[in-house]
């Protein structure tokens, strides 16, 4: 590839735009099947209860009632839901069988004419229960004696490792200093602004199941078939659904094997469109709910020596994948920084709650957190700036690859030169001046910085390492390419997108090989039957994955072009120049063939092909991810993701003093995330993570009361900001090209997130700081921050 | 969340309102502009048997300005009430005040009356209509009585209105005293969320900066909207400096009784209720300087 | 079914329309099932998120907060209805193709209606009222960053336009 880039990079619209904002979008809601029924859930209102008896004949007698469905039957039907760790007993189905483990916990399905009818008569269900204990708060879960979740399953721990990389006791022993503290990361996640809903038609001729759904995960086809106890070829999942949002989230699989099950039985295409109640409560999809009790060892000059981190995760009653949360961040667990030697005991620990789902990230940003308010802690303990600290400890450009202790190698980076860039930005000398003038003027007002990582490419290692039963290491993804008679371009990918923007990516990338205007390349979804293998969109892959399956398959239509041209011209590829789709012999103008003429060669001329070449102009690409394919070393080391992007968060704040109300006045983003496709596309999706983090970091919250009712259920109590909530943000963009990858580039879909609730916390306690307070749990409400103010106030003598 | 079964009758006037409420009973509720009633409709919270829409009667809709008193209808528009400028002349609190209820959107469709019937204790409306004396019309088959705001709000979304009866108009004092300012200040967790304190505040000065006429009071720190009459004579006959402020304001939190919930303690909207008092107070000031 | 229908008429996009609606079915819903309208969208039904945002009578409303019989004999336009009477996009729906200010598309229908309710009223509005424009709207993808550029790009547009 010649440099600069003729599409890659540039500002150019998405393909995907025009059709949401003429209302076009094609969402699962908007999908109608004839004789389509509708799904409505009777829920559990106890957090623990035995399920003594269900009576179903009122509802059923609701004229447009066709069906009450009850765990008993649906559980004997189907297999129990996959788990990421080894926990056999930890049996999961999308209704309750003999016991409830939280409120809001699915325990009846009603099947009927309208989703209003539905719900008239799954209040006509009549559930006795009889109540058990339970236990709400994780620690309480852990101590001896507690409530268990699963009894068969011996305890309530379903994950617990202490890993151990690197000289640890030795460099806490010959350290200057050493500090402890916990960090609380409130349960929040992503709840889009869409909820989840599935769709599906059996057709019992073919031996069929449909299923369209607003879905964004990883081997969803093969895991809805192995629950319904059909072949993988007997399920066909629409990847041409638009998802209103996912973020990670989207793992909708119980639902999807109710609703598969309802549609088989039923012999009708069968929907469930949760409503926003069903949802926060009994989605499954809450996101980490984790403390981490933090030791940092390090040097009177800064130099961090050492941590040990004890990260505790709440899932909630249930768990897929959510377990594995904890494992991720071990890719990045000394963020960009060179740190030797880390001590790391994750424990995933159950309670009656929710359970949680795979949220932006991973877990990464709970750990960047919890990483950056140890070394704004280790700085104020020092005395020294916080800027200073960081820089004396982030990895230098001139070191990479870089190799941290928990086996993971970062690609690229020059983390020094992207803080350097967002401080000028926001003219951090002028920023400091502000804040002292505001703190003389009796403002409580704060800088926080943030530097952080986000691992990209989706290598998901931790699958292995958390469950060596689980010998995972493909981690692939592909797309198919291919031009049809008129000398058109279509790619095709096998996966569902939620904005991200990958049909643009594909025509950019495709175009960029071929060079054809991206705006003239179709670019649509397979279903799961004739899609080429995908992992679909998680872990920050695709730009990468998708990106370069898309610039492989390109490749070789290039070189099937040039192919035919040699052929014809009787000469080697080396003696001829590709432009625009031309192919013609180097300095002899006249012996050209045109885009038009090849295609047509290659469709139509047989006669004309080179002997053995494939006819037609189609090529498919797979591949498996960069640095992939290995397995954890003893001590628990291995290559997660394979690309490290960079994010650097300068923010101002400003506390109330009187009343904890706290307001962002500046915001920096500097983000290094290697080459982008798309830069519209990763700004957007930057801003709306930092959003996100604005969010997690100061407003959301699952909050549960102590009789385990889930408080904040609706978007009254669960407070997503608006816009006027979110500052305006700057980003300004750095690029250290990945080695690994087709362009340089690195991904991208979490950026923003990771490292936004680190630079406000460190912002609101450097506003807190001047009261001698601070406050390390998430979200800071002005609640919190009030009473910490109060609190300090007191101390001080003040009123 | 779809809500339960219900039929639908549409009045055109407030006669007819009145007749279908003294025919169907406690199976009617009353529609206005559903911002607050609809979320407890789909929440099946609320489960009426007939919905009675009163958004279609036009002498519902009015704003007219008299003298001492501005009328306006009951299902007048939230946006309408905010956008007359003649109104925000003669009651400038109701448009500091809207400034703060929801979002545009809620109230195009929200009206004056729904919220003041809806009676929650935070809300804005009925805060303001606690503050200045507001006099609600109540309309039934008997005719019509005329109840104070004082006496409107029996309690936590309860009001005196008969199950027959439905809010008419409401009629907001104006001040005749020509250096008069007000204002309005709360604390929510979001910009347009229900606030956890709020508090409100009009003031007239005389040519020598004392005030001449007070009016102050706070909402979401009790059952109803609270009005301090008591404490606002207090500042009467003073250049409101800081001391007598913060005594009025801090005594008012101290007679508050607040709850606590999810977002904040009882200690907590006590203290804001202080605060938010003393900068209500201050600002109504400044505008009266103005 | 057996409930009682009740008869509304409703100018939906400019074009009349009839129909027989219980009277529970809240007027999104109506749009969406009955006139497969499906560019207005469901995210709460309680009335928060916006993304059920309708015009009624030219003025932006929740679309989840009414039962269809009660927007009989008024107007309604979706996002369906925002485009030009040729049928290309309006002003607003271009900006905000061309500033990139959605991701996902669930919350842009909401965002269009009430972007377009603030140009109509306030045609150069600043950065604070478009914010406050659309502070009853959330969106979980863009942070709002590239809708508020969309909205000031629309507005000094139209400006040039009128010209």
């Amino acid at each position: 590839m010649t440099q600069p880039f003729r599409y890659i990079g540039t500002k150019r619209r998405t393909k995907e735009d025009p059709r949401f904002v003429t209302g076009r979008g094609r969402f699962v809601a908007d999908i109608a099947l004839p004789e389509m029924k509708h799904v409505a859930l009777v829920a559990s209102p106890h957090p623990s209860a035995r399920i003594v008896s269900i009576k179903t004949d009122a509802a059923r007698a609701v004229p447009g009632v066709l069906y009450v469905l009850t765990g008993e039957e649906f559980c004997a039907e189907t297999e129990s839901l996959y788990i990421g760790v080894d926990a056999p007993k930890v049996t999961r189905y999308a209704l309750a069988r003999g016991v409830v483990r939280y409120a809001g916990e699915w325990v009846a399905a009603v099947v009927a004419d309208t989703r209003a009818i539905a719900e008239d008569a799954a209040e006509l269900v009549e559930v006795e229960y009889e109540s058990l204990p339970y236990v709400i708060d994780p620690e309480a879960s852990l101590a001896p004696g507690a409530h268990l979740v699963h009894p068969a399953h011996g305890s309530n721990v379903l994950y617990q490792r202490k890993f151990v990389w690197g000289p640890i006791e030795d460099a806490f022993a010959k350290s200057d200093h050493q500090l402890a503290f916990r960090a609380i990361w409130g349960r929040s996640s992503t709840v889009p602004i869409e909820t989840f809903g599935v769709a599906a038609s059996w057709d019992p001729v073919a031996q069929l199941l449909d299923v369209w759904a607003s879905i964004q995960m990883p081997k969803y086809p093969d895991q809805t078939a192995r629950a319904l106890r059909l072949p993988g070829n007997a399920v066909r999942v629409h990847y041409d659904v638009d998802v209103g949002g996912s973020y990670g989230l989207k793992r909708g699989i119980k639902h999807t094997v109710l609703v598969g099950y309802l549609a088989k039985k039923l012999g009708l295409p069968v929907r469930l469109i949760e409503d926003r109640l069903e949802n926060m409560r009994g989605g499954d999809m809450h996101g980490p709910d984790r403390f981490f009790d933090m030791q940092a060892a390090f040097d009177r000059d800064g130099t961090i020596r050492a941590l040990k981190i004890r990260a505790v995760d709440d899932v909630g009653a249930y768990a897929g994948r959510s377990p594995l949360q904890l494992g991720k961040p071990v890719g990045a667990i000394c963020g960009p920084y060179r740190i030797q030697a880390v001590e790391y005991e994750p424990t995933s620990v159950m309670t009656n709650k929710t359970p949680q789902e795979a949220v932006r990230g991973f877990g990464q940003s709970p750990t960047n957190y919890a990483l950056e308010r140890t070394m704004d802690r280790v700085a104020r303990f020092l005395g020294m700036d916080r800027i200073e600290l960081r820089r004396r400890n982030l990895i230098r450009k001139d070191q990479f690859p870089y190799l941290i202790p928990s086996g993971s190698s970062y690609d690229s980076g020059d983390y020094h030169a992207v803080l350097d860039k967002a401080l000028a930005a926001i003219d951090y000398p002028a920023l400091e001046r502000t804040r002292d003038e505001a703190r003389r003027a009796g403002r409580l007002a704060g800088i926080g910085v943030s530097t952080c990582l986000e691992p990209s490419g989706g290598n998901t290692s931790f699958e292995p390492l958390f469950n060596p039963k689980n010998e995972t290491t493909t981690w692939m993804d592909s797309c198919l390419v291919r031009v049809d008679l008129s000398g058109s371009i279509t790619g095709i990918m096998g996966t569902s997108s939620s904005g991200q923007g990958h049909e643009t990516l594909v025509a950019t990338v495709v175009g960029e090989i071929l060079e054809r205007d991206p705006a003239s390349i179709r670019v649509i979804h397979a279903d799961s039957l004739n899609a080429l293998p995908s992992n679909s969109p998680v872990g920050s892959r695709m730009a990468i994955m998708l990106g370069g399956a898309a610039a492989g398959a390109a490749k070789k239509i290039r070189e099937t072009l040039v192919a035919i041209a040699a052929h014809n011209f009787e000469c080697s590829a080396g003696d001829l120049e590709y432009r625009d789709g031309d192919v013609a012999v180097k300095g002899v103008a006249s012996k050209k063939l045109a885009w038009n003429q090849l295609v047509e060669i290659a469709h139509r001329k047989f006669h004309k092909m080179p002997p053995g070449m494939e006819p037609g102009l189609q090529a498919k690409f797979i591949w498996e991810v960069p640095t992939g394919g290995g397995l954890p070393t003893a001590d628990g080391r291995v290559q997660m993701y394979p690309c490290y992007a960079f994010e650097t968060h300068v923010v101002y704040v400003e506390i109330d003093p009187d009343t904890g109300k706290p307001s962002i006045g500046g915001y920096v983003c500097g983000h290094d995330c290697g080459v982008m496709i798309s830069p519209d596309i990763v700004h957007g999706m930057t801003y709306g993570g930092i959003a996100h983090g604005i969010g997690a970091a100061l407003y959301e919250k699952f909050a549960y009361t102590e009789d385990g009712q889930l408080a904040s259920g609706t978007f009254m109590d669960y407070l997503i900001p608006s816009a006027m909530e979110v500052p305006d943000i700057r980003i300004v963009d750095h690029c250290t090209p990945s080695p690994l990858t087709t362009f340089g580039q690195k991904g991208s879909g979490e950026a923003g997130y990771l490292g936004a609730p680190a630079a406000i916390a460190n912002a609101i306690n450097d506003a807190l700081e001047p009261l001698e307070t601070s406050i390390d749990t998430l979200p800071m409400s002005h609640l919190a921050l009030w009473e910490r103010i109060h609190a300090a106030l007191a101390k001080q003598g003040s009123p | 969340m779809k809500p339960v079964p219900f039929e639908y009758v549409r009045a055109s006037s407030i006669g007819e309102a009145c007749d279908v409420l003294q025919r169907e009973g406690d199976a009617v509720k009353l529609i206005a502009g559903g911002q607050s009633l609809v979320p407890l409709m789909a929440m099946r919270l609320v489960r009426p048997g007939l919905l009675l829409d009163i958004n279609e009667i036009a002498a519902l809709k009015f704003i007219s300005l008299e003298t001492d008193t501005a009328r306006i209808g009951a299902c007048t528009r939230q946006a309408l009430v905010e956008r007359d400028g003649a109104l925000a002349a003669r009651v400038p609190l109701l448009r500091q005040a809207l400034a703060w209820v929801g979002h545009a959107q809620t109230r195009n469709r929200g009206t004056l009356g729904g919220s003041l019937a809806h009676a929650d204790p935070c809300a804005e409306l009925p805060l303001t209509a606690q503050v200045l004396g507001a006099r609600m019309v109540l309309r039934g088959t008997a005719g019509t009585r005329i109840v104070p705001a004082g006496d409107f709000f029996s309690g936590p979304m309860m009001t005196v209105t008969g199950p027959q009866e439905c809010l008419e108009e409401v009629h907001w004092p104006i001040w005749s005293e020509p250096r008069t300012g007000s204002a309005f200040t709360e604390i929510s967790n979001r910009h347009g969320d229900f606030a956890m304190v709020a508090a409100a505040a009009q003031l007239a000065l005389d040519g020598d900066g004392r005030c001449v006429r007070a009016a102050f009071g706070l909402g979401g720190v009790d059952q109803t909207p609270l009005a301090f009459p008591q404490l606002a004579a207090r500042l009467v006959g003073t250049r409101l400096d800081e001391a007598v402020v913060q005594s009025v304001a801090q005594d008012a939190a101290a007679a508050a009784r607040p709850g606590s919930d999810l977002f904040a303690t009882s200690a907590y909207r006590r203290h804001l209720a202080g605060v938010l008092g003393a900068r209500a107070i201050r600002s109504a000031h400044e505008q009266a300087r103005l | 079914m057996t409930e009682k229908l009740y008869s509304i008429s409703i100018e939906v996009n400019g074009v009349h329309r009839t129909a027989q609606v219980p009277a529970r079915r809240p007027l999104a819903d109506w749009l969406r099932e009955d006139l497969h309208l499906t560019g207005t969208h469901l995210g709460c039904e309680h009335g928060v998120c916006g993304a059920c945002s309708v015009m009624l009578d030219e003025e932006p409303v929740r679309s989840c907060l009414m039962y269809a019989v009660q927007a009989d004999g008024h107007r309604v336009t979706t996002v369906e209805g925002l485009a030009r009477p040729d049928g290309s996009m309006s002003v607003l729906q271009d900006s905000f193709c061309q500033a990139h200010a959605l991701q996902c598309g669930y919350c842009t229908p909401g965002m269009l209606i009430a972007a377009q309710g603030l140009l109509d009223a306030h045609p150069r509005p600043t950065d604070r009222q478009i914010r406050e424009a659309i502070g009853g709207n959330l969106c979980r993808c863009t942070g709002y960053q590239q809708i508020v550029e969309a909205v000031r790009l629309a507005a000094d547009r139209m400006a040039e336009e009128s010209k």
